[in-house]
């Protein structure tokens, strides 16, 4: 039933997937602390575009700020899902890593930084095909360093969703904030079409793709921290909620007999419910209310 | 080329290690073992293709779940048993053909089990273990990132059957909307999107490319040249920095990484001031 208070409640909301990567940055630092670095006015753009007759983008889709999060000190990486679906490239991930790099060499000299990456992206950009595989190997690098120092949260609120491999990037982060509307996964739909055939994913059934991707299902798993709405303050605080944790005693991506075990323990002969999976693992998942 | 995917893999793994086996408990596809390297004891890992594999969308050379949480156990096992030694040197032999494309891997997280691959692989380089990746065939996108992206140093042999890219040929064509015609032409310009290993070469991403006449067939002379430059390569990444960054300032990144450069160059300027 939908009382008055929740109708109150959605109207009053300020959404975050309105609002573009460089929004979204902002919207996570205290009031007049954040400040874009490498921006679109140093008009560094990726030089492997206009060559192939695609327009480059002066911040190339990628956006970092510096600034305070809870009086802390922290950098925030946003990428731009409208500009070639939030895709790494060699500049945005050079930012990325950049950013994360300094952050961790604060971390060392006593100043913990804590970085939040907010990842819409299909993955690498296929105009700059090796160089965006080896940014996404580049970044994972730098999230493995800075995260023995300072968290890493990243957020995927949607509507791109976070797929590729820069799911990896997510994976091996300390917290993973989702909203319903986001999807986190290896593999979308349309590329498991291409080369596994329609039998085994129809890319258009959308209720499979959030069933099986959904940022729902994920954190029902125990594979995401928080759930939140398309909600700024809220996303704001799940945000500084996990920078005040800190590092966690042991990142997911580093629990390998757990999920090894789980891996080993499934009937492969059939495709699965995803609901099944979430009754199994959810249980012993390492999300927050079960810490 | 794709249909040997492993072939070459499981003779390199055999060439270093005497042997082809699993280890007890884990699946056929994933190779490990520890044989002697210069004055090293190290642990070498390689995927395979296994045709009876539990999941059906692994079982030509994929990495899936089970080859990805198998490749973080045995990597995560030696950074235990080395933890208060010398951190012996981890060589993973690649030749995969990609990540599993499937309902099932997508459902159970892949994900996370190549994150907790590359996760394995990146602590164990931040432990001080030496990792270096050879690529004795092809390299492909997720497949890569979970094994053997994460090393301080990559080799790769210097010919046709080798293949480092982000996804293979047909379906990167077929998501930009070119002709395969179309893309190998501009890999001939555009190094990043090239397929050949000698345009990956000008990427500055890779330590060396090693010469062997026929990879699926080497001699032993040829075995020994390879373990020779394995030695050299892990002599170089204990005596450098443990993270990535020769990537970005091998004289060949400095040409084609400018950007990259540049990048680095005013963040850390605007850092300072922020």
């Amino acid at each position: 039933m939908i009382t008055s208070r929740d109708r109150m409640n959605f109207l009053n909301r300020q959404s975050f997937l309105e609002l573009d990567a460089r929004g979204r940055a902002a919207a996570l630092f205290d009031q007049g602390t954040s400040r874009e670095l490498v921006g679109p006015f140093d008009r560094v753009e990726s030089p492997w575009l206009a060559i192939q007759d695609v327009t480059p983008q002066e911040d190339d889709g990628c956006v970092v700020m510096k600034g305070k999060i809870a009086g802390k000190a922290a950098v925030a990486v946003a990428l731009e899902g409208a500009f070639q679906g939030g895709s790494m490239g060699e500049v945005s991930g050079e930012k990325m890593t950049a950013a994360i790099d300094l952050a961790c060499a604060d971390s060392e000299k006593g100043l913990p930084t804590s970085a939040v990456i907010l990842l819409e992206t299909g993955g690498v950009r296929l105009q700059e095909a090796n160089l965006g595989l080896g940014a996404v190997a580049e970044v994972i690098a730098s999230i493995l360093t800075l995260r023995k120092h300072a968290p890493v949260i990243c957020v995927t609120a949607g509507t791109v969703g976070c797929f590729g491999g820069m799911s990896l990037a997510a994976a091996v982060s300390s917290y993973i904030v989702l909203t319903r509307e986001a999807r986190l996964g290896l593999n979308g739909p349309e590329v498991i079409e291409q080369e596994s055939g329609i039998d085994e994913w129809d890319s258009g059934d959308r209720a499979l793709a959030f069933a099986v991707n959904g940022g729902e299902q994920r954190y029902g798993m125990g594979l995401a921290d928080a759930l939140v709405e398309d909600d700024t303050p809220q996303i704001a605080d799940a945000v500084r909620h996990f920078i005040a944790k800190g590092v966690p005693p042991i990142h997911r991506s580093s629990q390998v007999e757990l999920y090894r075990s789980r891996i080993g323990a499934l009937d492969t002969s059939r495709q699965w419910d995803p609901n099944e999976l979430r009754r199994a693992w959810g249980m012993n998942g390492s999300k927050e209310d079960n810490r | 080329m794709s249909e040997f995917t492993g072939v070459r893999g499981t003779v390199w793994f055999r060439a270093f290690t005497g042997q082809a086996t699993p280890m007890p408990g884990d699946p056929k596809s994933v190779l490990t073992a520890d044989a002697p390297l210069g004055t090293d004891h190290a642990r070498f890992l390689c995927v395979v293709p296994d045709p009876r594999a539990r999941f059906p969308c692994a079982r030509q050379g994929q990495v899936g779940l089970e080859e990805a949480y198998t490749l973080a156990a045995r990597v995560r096992e030696v950074m235990e048993l080395d933890k208060n030694t010398t951190r012996r040197p981890i060589i993973a032999i690649v030749d995969v053909k990609s990540q599993a494309y499937g309902r099932r891997e997508e459902t159970a997280g892949i994900f996370l089990a190549a994150a907790a691959a590359a996760d394995a692989y990146g602590s164990a380089r931040l432990a001080g273990h030496p990792l270096i990746a050879l690529v004795v065939g092809h390299a492909i996108s997720g497949g890569f990132l979970t094994h053997g992206y994460q090393a301080n140093r990559i080799l790769a042999f210097d010919d046709d059957g080798v293949m480092i890219h982000a996804m293979h040929k047909e379906a990167a064509a077929r998501i930009t909307r070119r002709s395969v015609q179309e893309l190998e032409k501009l890999g001939q310009t555009i190094a990043p999107l090239s397929y050949d290993i000698k345009d990956y070469a000008k990427l500055g991403l890779l330590y060396k490319l090693l010469h062997v006449e026929n990879p699926a067939k080497p001699s032993d002379q040829e075995i020994l040249k390879v373990k020779n430059e394995l030695i050299v390569a892990i002599a170089d990444a204990r005596s450098k920095p443990i993270d990535l960054r020769s990537r970005r300032e091998s004289a060949e990144a400095l040409q084609t990484r400018k950007a990259s450069n540049r990048v680095r160059a005013k963040m850390e300027e605007q850092w300072r001031e922020a």
